[in-house]
């Protein structure tokens, strides 16, 4: 699949950004006409993808997350979330819903939410370096209505 | 972001508004909590009428404070969800794990 407009965006992992990646991510994806529902299920799974950045893989430190969006044929947005952190010792127990390594506030549904919110998501970690979150998603859109 | 709280005959209501993600919620809780532990409620009626984003942050918030509510021997009710968070809400199975009725707008 050809790329054909791309976007990259390095932010600290600092909470007050949670909101930025998330508008900025979805208003780069607005080229590809979404519509309300599809544009709020982007900012929903990119919010989890950026808080696990912060909650789960800089912890207590901080550290750079890169975020890039490429728009691809066919109406496709891919989204890549990307940390330097601690890395996931257990993938497929982290992408368990309602299981929280941090337990108490945390609902243990972040992976779920981009996993349902979003067509495909991949996840490539290596434990003390990092991890990276894929996540990909057809737009239908507005105009779309076959 | 504002929270408003009225408090009618041992009823919380908390009124919530704006965007809740992981960064919003950590002051959100501690206003709700401080009422609690104040006002000693024996239900907490979150009305998410005025949200107009909430990630899995939004499910966390209501499970804490149903935990909180529990300590005291009370019920924790969630109202006016949007259908555009009611999404999440559906995904987490809050409504079936937890003693906590959630009312779609």
């Amino acid at each position: 699949m050809k790329v054909t407009n791309s976007m990259r965006t390095i932010v600290d992992s600092r909470s007050v950004n949670e909101g930025f990646a998330r508008v900025t991510v979805s208003t780069f994806a607005s080229q590809l006409d979404p519509t309300v529902e599809e544009l709020s299920d982007i900012k929903t799974a990119v919010s989890e993808a950026v808080t696990n950045c912060i909650v789960h893989a800089y912890r207590e430190k901080s550290g750079k997350i890169y975020i890039s969006t490429d728009i691809l044929d066919d109406s496709i947005v891919r989204i890549k979330i990307r940390d330097r952190g601690c890395g996931i010792d257990d993938i497929q127990q982290a992408m368990e819903p309602l299981y929280s390594s941090l337990g108490g506030e945390r609902a243990g549904l972040g992976f779920a939410v981009m996993e349902s919110f979003m067509d495909k998501i991949k996840v490539r970690s290596t434990p003390g370096k990092g991890t990276t979150v894929t996540l990909q998603k057809k737009i239908n859109g507005k105009y779309n209505h076959d | 972001m504002k929270t408003e709280f009225d408090n009618k005959n041992k009823f919380l209501f908390v009124y919530l508004s704006g965007e809740i993600d992981h960064h919003s919620a950590i002051d959100i809780r501690m206003e709700i909590d401080k009422k609690i532990s104040q006002l000693k409620p024996k239900k907490l009626i979150l009305d998410y009428s005025d949200i107009t984003f909430m990630d899995s942050s939004g499910i966390g918030l209501i499970m804490g404070r149903h935990r909180l509510m529990q300590s005291i021997a009370g019920e924790t009710e969630v109202t006016n969800v949007p259908p555009k968070m009611y999404k999440v809400v559906k995904l987490s199975g809050i409504e079936k794990i937890g003693k906590v009725s959630v009312k779609q707008r």
